[in-house]
């Protein structure tokens, strides 16, 4: 699905440069769900926005369903975004003049799907998160969780291979980020693989693979039993 | 082609772009409210122009504006045993020879200027008079409000009849008096009016009462002195040749210095005809500048407040483009936004605008002295103001629109 060698991204600061990740390697088979861990500032949001190509790495090789991710040109990454990528952000980061059914059409809009397809699909994604009820309302009209859920179904919606996930319980209180979890093992369940950034324990050990990244290497790599969130909710 | 602009008859573009805009609404009004006032001012300031260059023409209208006067002065330089300082005096018979001699002649009309006291009943005042020949309509047809000019049977039988101008009908009658057929007093002898007329006037005497150049002859027993003649070249000929021409012939005539510039005064105009038009195209070049230069200046104002709001939108286009939207579909939706709005500004403006005139004229048609006619813009000018708008649109546009894709995805996102 996915393999990352010797990956190097540094950041200018003034004259010098502040080195983020020294030489990432990482593989990711289809169907896994990774848990990306370490300390504030450690390169976990860095990682995921190269893979997501939200990013540029400064050296090394990507390559994404077989496909050499290198000297892409914007207009081929976001198509690629498009087709292979699902966003979840720890801020939503739903347009907020679009009510929800508009927000998970939006990458569909993109595909250049039709109107009325995109709708009923925008529909079909809302009514699996469970919120059919509240496609016509705006996101400031939704709690913390279910613009949580309209962002997840928006992930989904143009079918991704892989779901990117950056603190996606950042900003939800526990029960809430139960919840979200127990949604994103759902679409683990049927066959999606999922990245997923926390810096809760209890959300990683409900991936199946944890990953610690510290001084800018992957220093740990272990395979867990998968925690399942229902228990919890 | 149909690829490139095919999103323009996509629904979804505009539903973007309505979404978008409804949701800046105070961006929208400001970027509207620049463009509408370059606009309001260009057709307002053209509409005007042109308003000031027909009621110009119209008062042109019944002039030959290929035409020059005549008259005779005083000689400022000796010649032929003449002493300096004699009076040139003019004559019916020079007309005739003018007419005859000189090439490119449409007409010659004499003209010959007096001055009286006018009274009727308690009113009297004192005006200049002229004695003229009906063929004066080809020259400078009087604008006659009432009654009619002066005819041949005038002239041939001396008659007593005058047209006299407005403001001699308001000083001598009673306001709504019918003047036609009634009597007044022209240096105490009885005249009928005629006919009343609209005095229009380029300088040089205001002449207030015509009469038949023979009545007038006899009035003021001037023999076949003239005092000066007006004189229409044919179209084909330049009337400064023609002025040139006349001059000469005149001084030999008369046996003046052919180097004395004193001896004929003369008034071209042609010249100041075309002194008036270039006036005119100064003043159209200059609304045009105005006008354009108020647009640009609207725009650079907008394109300050779009660079604002492109950072508060910045992280919109972030969201958009990890969605999927590739740069170019991002840069057209913004320019097709500020088109959009740039266009509909633009109809306000040309709607205002013509409205402004409109209530210009309408001011105009009621006002007495009328300074402007039929204010109007083209369709042509309407079309092309609407064009620079959409270009100004356009490049308002790009400059959100580069910004906002040239840098990094994550970086848009970042904004906050
Ligand atoms: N655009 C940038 N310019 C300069 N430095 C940056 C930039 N983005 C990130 N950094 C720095 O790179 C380092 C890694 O940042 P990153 O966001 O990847 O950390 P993180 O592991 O996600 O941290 P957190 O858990 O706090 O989200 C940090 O020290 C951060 O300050
Ligand atoms: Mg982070």
């Amino acid at each position: 699905m996915l393999e990352i060698k010797q990956l190097h991204k540094s950041y200018p600061i003034g004259d010098s440069h502040l080195h983020v990740l020294k030489g990432i390697n990482l593989l990711v088979k289809e169907g896994e769900m990774v848990a990306i861990m370490g300390s504030s500032g450690s390169g976990k949001s860095t990682l995921l926005n190269i893979i997501g190509m939200l990013d540029h790495a400064d050296s090394g090789d990507y390559i994404l369903d077989g496909l050499p991710i290198k000297n892409l040109t914007e207009k081929k990454a976001a198509e690629y975004r498009n087709k292979f990528l699902g966003f979840i952000f720890q801020s939503f980061n739903l347009i907020n003049y679009k009510n929800a059914m508009e927000n998970v059409a939006l990458p569909l809009y993109y595909q250049g799907m039709k109107r009325k397809e995109r709708q009923e699909l925008a529909m079909f994604h809302l009514e699996k998160v469970g919120l059919a009820d509240w496609a016509h309302h705006l996101p400031k009209e939704l709690s913390g969780g279910q613009n949580q859920r309209v962002a997840i179904a928006r992930a989904l919606a143009a079918n991704p291979k892989l779901l990117l996930a950056d603190e996606p319980t950042g900003a939800l209180d526990m029960s809430t980020s139960y919840e979200i979890m127990e949604f994103i093992q759902q679409l683990n369940d049927e066959g999606k693989t999922i990245l997923m950034v926390t810096h809760e324990e209890d959300i990683a050990n409900m991936c199946k693979r944890i990953i610690r990244l510290r001084d800018g290497v992957i220093m740990e790599d272990t395979t867990i039993k998968q925690v399942r969130a229902k228990q919890h909710v | 082609m149909v690829k490139i602009f095919g999103f323009l008859f996509d629904k979804d573009t505009w539903q973007e772009v309505q979404g978008s805009l409804k949701k800046n609404t105070l961006r929208s009004i400001l970027t509207m409210v620049g463009v509408w006032w370059g606009i309001l001012l260009l057709i307002g300031l053209l509409g005007s122009a042109r308003g000031i260059e027909n009621n110009f023409n119209v008062l042109f209208e019944d002039f030959a504006t290929n035409s020059v006067f005549v008259g005779g002065g005083k000689t400022s330089m000796p010649f032929k045993g003449y002493e300096e300082g004699r009076p040139v005096i003019l004559r019916l018979d020079d007309v005739k020879k003018v007419e005859e001699n000189v090439e490119g002649i449409e007409l010659v009309v004499p003209r010959i200027m007096g001055n009286a006291v006018l009274s009727r009943k308690i009113f009297s005042g004192s005006f200049n008079t002229t004695g003229d020949f009906p063929i004066l309509n080809e020259v400078a047809k009087p604008d006659l409000t009432l009654g009619r000019f002066i005819n041949q049977s005038d002239i041939d039988e001396q008659k007593k009849v005058v047209v006299i101008s407005e403001d001699v009908y308001k000083q001598l009658f009673e306001k709504d008096e019918d003047p036609i057929g009634e009597l007044i007093s022209v240096s105490k002898t009885n005249f009928k009016v005629i006919g009343v007329f609209k005095l229009v006037n380029f300088g040089g005497p205001q002449l207030d009462v015509h009469m038949p150049f023979t009545t007038f002859q006899q009035l003021y027993n001037r023999g076949d002195r003239i005092d000066w003649m007006m004189i229409t070249g044919k179209p084909e000929y330049n009337i400064n040749q023609v002025e040139a021409d006349v001059k000469l012939l005149l001084k030999n005539l008369k046996k003046v210095n052919p180097n004395d510039n004193r001896a004929f005064f003369g008034f071209n105009l042609g010249d100041r005809f075309s002194q008036f038009t270039g006036f005119l195209k100064g003043m159209q070049f200059l609304t045009w500048f105005v006008g354009i230069a108020t647009l640009i200046a609207g725009v650079f104002a907008i394109g300050s407040i779009l660079l604002i709001t492109v950072k508060e939108r910045t992280k919109e286009i972030g969201i958009r483009r990890a969605l999927g939207a590739t740069p170019i579909m991002i840069k057209r939706q913004i320019i097709v936004e500020s088109v959009t709005l740039a266009i509909i500004a633009g109809f306000i403006g040309i709607i205002s605008g013509g409205v402004i005139l409109m209530l210009i004229n309408n001011a105009m048609l009621n006002s007495n002295e009328p300074w402007m006619r039929n204010p109007s813009v083209s369709i042509g000018m309407v079309f092309l103001s609407l064009l620079i708008v959409v270009i100004l649109g356009t490049l308002i546009g790009l400059i959100p629109a580069n910004k906002a894709t040239s840098v990094k995805p994550i970086d848009a996102l970042r904004e906050e």
